[in-house]
């Protein structure tokens, strides 16, 4: 069994971005970028996956720029095989990312594939359910338990109000949870050894699917600045000012 | 130009998302369609029907809709899709997990998590955790939109042309078979839409410590959420999670209790009115943004504001 994982390579999350002054987008220059973040647990759970005897291959798929294929490189030193880096210097939409993932899939035939519920950029949360609807597979979004038998997978999934499971049929497609797994770190061999796994590259353009954007982005601002106000020195000032001045209790 | 809007319910009850997802639609159109998809609903889609806004009810009722497929609900969607200028549902994980295969299927690029509609083709959304805010134009024939439903007041329960038709359904994916579900049970409020909300974060330490803030909860009729820290540690379960990946809360009063202020934390109630924050790290991020700010230890504040609030509660009584 076969296993795809797609990675995004994000702004890291622990950095404070910011907005252009001409408000065409978000700074990414000298920023520190990494794997989007439930990515990882994507990549983590399909080690384990791999580890417990069920799998026997997993394949990274990233689309982006040159920079992007660093992030398939951490998947590969965590422990995943190969990669395969579309490349694109376009941001593209999670409409195009589906259709070239769906692509892929298509031809490595993989059994699950596997991804992060959303990107922590733009906040989408829509590839993996688009995905499974190209492809005619089922999903399981929200992954915070995946556990698989020959034909099947039972899924458990966070929802609003609390959990769900479903089973699904294989193949299918899984948009995982930070829940899901702890991901681990890549040790110094492993990162050594990622180096000499294959990457193959494909551009784009040349897969023959409509790439262009949809949606236009007029303009991105700050969201308005929230004051800080002031510290109480007690319980009992806190009390009166909810009570008295700002009138919420 | 007609509207549809997708309703989220549990075949008992009409989401307050549906509400204010509605609400939304109306600042595009008056003219507003809703969709229910679900098992023996006919009474909730009749109470559908009398809400605010709504001209017509589509019910699809059939025990294969008891629960929320997605992959049974797109068909019915799809089929009814190009009738409409616009395509809407709740931001919520019943309409991120359905929406962008109807989006798909219908090529069309979603528009996620909308904040604020500027005309019919423009919409604004969060991008970055809520650290900016993109404004959007959807060249699309048909908008394929969800709506962050704290952003918009929902439509009254009246009001209605109490018009209701019965559309079939004979898809069953077949693929998707659902197991059960684990809802937690509380007497609070919901989270998403109290009016007060008390949070705690990894400075609770236990999950014993967290009930700390079910009584102060109580007092305020408030709901009880949680920084993903804290659920991650097993405090308390998914549900309560506030922020970028889990609830978008706007209260009217927000009391953050032992949380840092992660930026991922602050996505999820940052719009909320009130902010208090109780921290006895005064370097905490989450002060910045706090409207009353106590440096101290919660472990001494809880038990004090309890008894504070009582006094309170006695002489309003």
């Amino acid at each position: 069994m076969k296993l795809l994982v797609t990675v995004k390579r994000v702004i890291d999350y622990n950095v404070q971005i910011r907005v252009k002054a001409d408000g065409s987008g978000v700074e990414k220059d000298n920023v520190k970028m990494s794997m989007n973040p439930p990515d990882e647990n994507a990549v983590e759970e399909a080690l384990r996956i791999k580890e417990a005897g069920k799998a026997d291959e997993i394949i990274i798929l990233t689309i982006g720029n040159d920079k992007a294929q660093e992030t398939i490189r951490t998947a590969l030193a965590m422990g995943a095989d190969r990669g395969i880096h579309i490349k694109t210097d376009n941001d593209l939409e999670p409409l195009a990312i589906s259709k070239i993932i769906s692509k892929v899939a298509e031809e490595e035939k993989p059994s699950i594939i596997l991804m992060g519920k959303q990107a922590i950029d733009d906040d989408s949360n829509q590839t993996g359910q688009m995905t499974s609807a190209l492809l005619n597979w089922p999903q399981a979004t929200f992954a915070s338990k995946i556990e698989i038998d020959d034909q099947n997978a039972i899924v458990t999934r966070e929802i609003d109000e609390g959990l769900e499971r479903i089973k699904v049929s294989i193949p299918f497609v899984a948009s995982c949870d930070l829940r899901l797994n702890e991901p681990r770190y890549a040790s110094l061999p492993n990162i050594m050894k990622a180096k000499k796994k294959p990457i193959q590259t494909k551009e784009a353009s040349s897969l023959g699917i409509n790439i262009e954007p949809r949606i236009e982005q007029l303009k991105v601002e700050e969201p308005p600045v929230r004051q800080k106000g002031i510290m109480v020195n007690d319980v009992a000032e806190l009390v009166q000012k909810l009570k008295h001045e700002a009138k919420v209790i | 130009m007609t509207i549809l809007v997708l309703a989220e319910h549990n075949n008992i009850d009409i989401k307050s998302s549906t509400l204010n997802t509605i609400s939304a639609a109306s600042q595009i159109d008056q003219d507003i369609h809703v969709l229910v998809t679900g098992y023996e609903c006919e009474e909730l889609a009749k109470n559908m029907s009398k809400c605010e806004k709504v001209s017509k009810v589509y019910l699809a009722n059939n025990e294969k809709l008891k629960n929320p497929i997605a992959e049974n609900i797109e068909p019915i969607v799809i089929s009814l899709a190009n009738n409409y200028s616009h395509i809407m549902a709740p931001a919520t994980t019943f309409g991120k997990n359905i929406f962008p295969r109807i989006a798909v299927k219908l090529d069309i690029a979603q528009v996620s998590d909308v904040i604020k509609i500027i005309s019919p083709d423009t919409f604004m959304r969060p991008i970055y955790a809520g650290n900016a805010i993109a404004t959007v134009k959807s060249n699309d024939k048909i908008k394929v939109v969800t709506v962050r439903p704290t952003s918009f007041d929902p439509v009254e329960t009246s009001g209605g042309k109490e018009q209701v038709e019965n559309i079939s359904f004979d898809n069953d994916s077949g693929s998707v078979e659902f197991i059960d579900r684990e809802e937690s049970q509380s007497e609070r409020p919901e989270l998403s839409t109290a009016r007060v909300v008390i949070s705690g974060g990894r400075g609770l330490q236990s999950a014993e410590n967290f009930k700390l803030l079910n009584e102060i909860a109580d007092k305020l009729n408030a709901a009880v959420g949680a920084s993903r820290a804290a659920v991650d540690a097993g405090y308390v379960s998914n549900d309560y999670q506030v922020g970028q990946t889990g609830k978008v809360v706007v209260p009217d009063l927000y009391i953050a209790v032992g949380i840092s202020g992660a930026i991922q934390h602050l996505a999820g109630m940052k719009e909320s009115k009130v902010i208090v924050a109780i921290n006895k790290d005064e370097e905490a991020p989450i002060f910045n943004i706090a409207d009353y700010g106590l440096n101290a230890d919660l472990f001494e504040v809880l038990p004090q504001l309890s008894s504070e609030l009582d006094k309170l509660n006695t002489i309003q009584q």
